[in-house]
């Protein structure tokens, strides 16, 4: 009995075994041994690379070291941030101004480096706001938000905002089309007739970077969605993707989906900016805010605009083309050489890659498919150099290594495919955890990528980390693409929703790292350069309080005579000039936050307090050993009282400059 | 010894676990440059005095006592005077003298001089950099050391030196 029991037992065993070695669709995920010593950077050592993330829904950028994944920086753009300050101190508030008045939070979705022939260089990162649609420029000196510029006539900014080959424009573009701001109230039942795409161009100052709306182009109303500039011989032109061509305006999920093609729209920026020239152009009202940082008073300033200039494409043909993409193509990427461009149908189960050239001869030979709403839509096949057969599913962007390779994401099969550009075969894929959105390989949008890695900016984190209850970490994962098959090195967490990343060499960011504000270059009205200078003054209700910061005492450190009802500023000037000593400031039930500042600047916290008493006041950021003690009192009366305004601070022999 | 005139004579450097970049003074003919402010920043904690360039009457007239000794020198060398250079071997012998001591006092001054409001005190702890060479100050190391300019007019001093000896023997050996 015994004999014939043990073989069936070893039979079923192996069965199960196979069956489960056998299961499709698991591919197993290891990482190799080496993988820790290429992402370890020592103690005290640098990162190879920068990463600017942008935050996602939470309205910010942030700059991580590659390869590493350590998070360095959280630049606040277009979200309040309580943490510096940022939006609630008196400087930074206009930054957050529209022509809806001040918006807290916004979506941020595309970081992009400024570029100087075709390659970043380090000086800028552009940012969308998808919500409130905007545009910010970022300096990579200071980390810090210089300019937001508002998109009249747009919906939604998402194909935004890529720049032209030597940041000449930036772009935005509407994602939910919208009627133009002076048609105002219409129903939305007349989407077909009256709700219209703005390709917006921004012109960029070469040597300051302000940004100003050159002009607007009125297009179909489709759902623009990622755009890019094209390169070298495509120089002139820039590819948009739209989906939406059905122009559906209830359940797009089904509705905008019908369509077996939808458009990538090649526009001839070149001769756009030839015909404004001309004074083409129509000025049409419009009401947008620009509001800009400057340095040297360390203010924003916000202006409301009213005017910009439109351009209406119908009337001058060869101006846009529009080239059928299959299936609701998301992203639009042009190789580096400028020649192809690759767009991904993010229903599509193929990856098609059009030829610059082609396109040129389509329109010489008028190779044309029909039009649409007058604008000629060229034949698929005249443009196509070929299409990558059964690359996953979902293909969402590609990047480029700059040896002759593209990786796509692939959003609904969770991975991404390498495949060769010239003969568009795949050579390798690569599990992502889990459904990758964008990806960015450093310098991979440029003519000269970097390489060596590939990251991965995914959507959903599931199992990948700790739990942290229903809300789970967002994250982002570091491949390394120098061999032939692609190696997974590292998960890391990031901030909001990493929706898109740009990769640049630490080196071109590193050497223009400011470290403090000159002092003697400080030019806000209410700065206090001089221990001696600091005072109170009160006109009428208004009472400017004249602060200075230094290790470690704030003076005036005990104020007396404020009466409730008045309004009060305190101006704090951080007088360090040292490298890392910024001084905090915050006040007992303030309804506001506290302020951060760094060595040379001055940063005003408006309080309107709300009882009378004594309040403490003190330096939040931990600066010397005397931190504690770096703490004041300021007392509010009744309001009536007759109690003089009065300051002072204890003799020190020490800060009498 | 005109290169002191373009050049510093002199370095004083201050390195902390916070300050791993380093602070440094720099002494020259006619002033001091470097991380001043940052240094006084920091010397609040223990009571030292500000150092206040306009305060040291050295620099107003060092520059023309080395002019004064650099003439001399070149007078010397013009009129071929064997007693003029040993005169100025001696000035510059008493320079030098003078010049360590002072430095000396002034840093006596700075280190012992504390303010008895300071926040940090030591029982028994000065803060007097050391004249040359290292030395640690609570969690600073302080390094004293001559810089371009003081390596140059020591090594003209030294030339000197050597021909004045040089000088002496020749006359010995002719007479």
């Amino acid at each position: 009995m015994k004999l014939n029991y043990q073989p069936a037992l070893l039979f079923t065993a192996l069965t199960a075994l196979t069956f489960t070695a056998c299961k499709p669709g698991k591919v197993s995920q290891a990482t190799d041994e080496d993988a820790a010593k290429k992402v370890y950077v020592a103690p005290g050592k640098y990162d190879e690379l920068y990463m600017f993330a942008s935050g996602g829904f939470s309205g910010q950028v942030a700059s991580y070291g590659i390869p590493s994944g350590r998070m360095l920086k959280v630049i606040p753009v277009f979200s309040q941030n309580a943490e510096n300050g940022y939006g609630y101190s008196e400087e930074t508030k206009p930054m957050l101004n529209t022509s809806h008045g001040f918006v807290p939070w916004d979506d941020t979705h595309h970081p992009e480096l400024s570029k100087t022939n075709g390659e970043d260089d380090g000086r800028w990162l552009f940012i969308n706001a998808n919500n409130t649609p905007r545009i910010a420029r970022l300096n990579l000196a200071t980390f810090k938000t210089d300019e937001i510029l508002e998109l009249p006539n747009v919906g939604g900014n998402h194909a935004s905002p890529f720049c032209t080959e030597n940041t000449e424009y930036v772009v935005g573009n509407t994602r939910f089309s919208i009627p133009l701001d002076a048609a105002k109230n219409v129903s939305i039942a007349d989407y077909k007739k009256q709700f219209k795409g703005a390709a917006t161009f921004i012109k960029v100052d070469k040597n300051s970077g302000k940004m100003n709306i050159a002009f607007q182009l009125v297009i179909p109303g489709f759902n623009y969605d990622l755009a890019h500039a094209g390169k070298g011989p495509s120089h002139d032109w820039i590819f948009f993707t739209c989906y939406n061509t059905e122009q559906a305006n209830t359940l797009l999920e089904v509705n905008a989906s019908q369509r077996d093609k939808d458009f990538i729209m090649a526009v001839n920026w070149k001769k756009a900016e030839e015909l404004i020239g001309q004074g083409k152009g129509s000025k049409v009202p419009a009401k947008y805010a620009h509001n800009v940082w400057d340095e040297k008073t360390h203010s924003a300033s916000s202006t409301m605009m009213n005017e910009v200039t439109m351009l209406d494409v119908q009337k001058y043909p060869g101006l846009i083309y529009y080239i059928p993409c299959p299936k609701s193509p998301h992203g639009v990427d042009v190789e580096p050489n400028g020649e192809l461009f690759v767009a991904s149908g993010k229903l599509a189960a193929v990856i098609p890659v059009f030829s610059f050239k082609k396109m040129l001869k389509a329109i010489e030979g008028k190779q044309y498919d029909g039009d649409f709403d007058g604008i000629p839509v060229l034949k698929y096949n005249a443009v196509l150099e070929g299409e990558v057969e059964k690359p996953g599913l979902g293909p969402l962007h590609t990047e480029f290594d700059g040896q002759g390779y593209a990786y796509t994401s692939m959003f609904v099969s969770s991975e991404i495919v390498k495949w060769k550009i010239a003969t568009r075969e795949i050579i390798d894929r690569i599990p992502t955890y889990y459904s990758i959105g964008h990806l960015s390989v450093p310098g991979g949008d440029s003519r000269k990528p970097y390489g060596k890695y590939v990251i991965a900016l995914n959507k959903i984190t599931k199992d990948r980390y700790l739990p942290t209850g229903p809300e789970l970490t967002q994250s982002a994962q570091l491949i390394d693409i120098t061999g032939n098959k692609m190696k997974l090195l590292l998960d890391f967490p990031t901030i909001g929703e990493p929706h898109y990343a740009q990769t640049i060499p630490a080196e071109k960011i590193q050497k223009n790292s400011v470290k403090f504000f000159k002092l003697e270059e400080n030019n806000h009205t209410y700065a206090t350069k001089a221990e001696k200078d600091a005072r109170v003054i009160r006109k009428g209700n208004r009472v400017d309080i004249y602060m200075t910061a230094i290790r470690s005492h704030l003076a005036p450190d005990n104020i007396e005579g404020i009466k409730m009802g008045d309004e009060v500023y305190f101006h704090v000037t951080n007088l360090e000039q040292d490298w890392d000593v910024p001084h905090g400031f915050a006040v007992k039930g303030s309804n506001n936050a506290e302020l951060l500042i760094m060595p040379g600047e001055t940063a005003t916290l408006k309080w309107n307090p709300d009882r009378s008493g004594i309040f403490p006041f003190y330096c939040t950021d931990f600066c010397s050993a005397l931190h504690q003690e770096m703490s004041g009192y300021v007392r509010v009366s009744d309001q009536g009282s007759t109690i003089p305004i009065s300051y002072k601070i204890g003799d020190n022999p020490l800060a009498k400059k | 010894m005109l290169s002191a005139y373009i050049l510093p004579l002199w370095q004083i450097f201050l390195e902390a676990p916070q300050y791993p970049e380093g602070l440094e003074m720099k002494i020259w003919l006619h002033g001091i440059t470097g991380n001043v402010e940052q240094i006084n920043g920091l010397n609040h904690y223990i009571g030292m005095k500000h150092i206040i360039v306009s305060e040291f009457l050295e620099f107003k007239v060092l520059p023309y006592i080395f002019g004064f000794l650099i003439v001399i020198g070149l007078v010397a060398s013009l009129i071929s005077s064997r007693r003029l250079l040993n005169i100025w071997f001696c000035l510059l012998l008493i320079f030098a003298v003078a010049g360590f001591i002072d430095f000396y006092l002034w840093e006596y001054n700075y280190g012992h001089n504390l303010d008895p409001r300071a926040a940090i005190k030591v029982d028994g702890m000065s803060y007097q950099p050391p004249l040359i060479g290292y030395k640690q100050l609570l969690n600073f190391l302080a390094g004293s050391f001559p810089a371009i300019g003081g390596l140059i007019v020591g090594l003209a001093g030294l030339i000197v030196a050597g021909v004045v000896l040089y000088e002496h023997r020749l006359k010995k050996s002719l007479q």
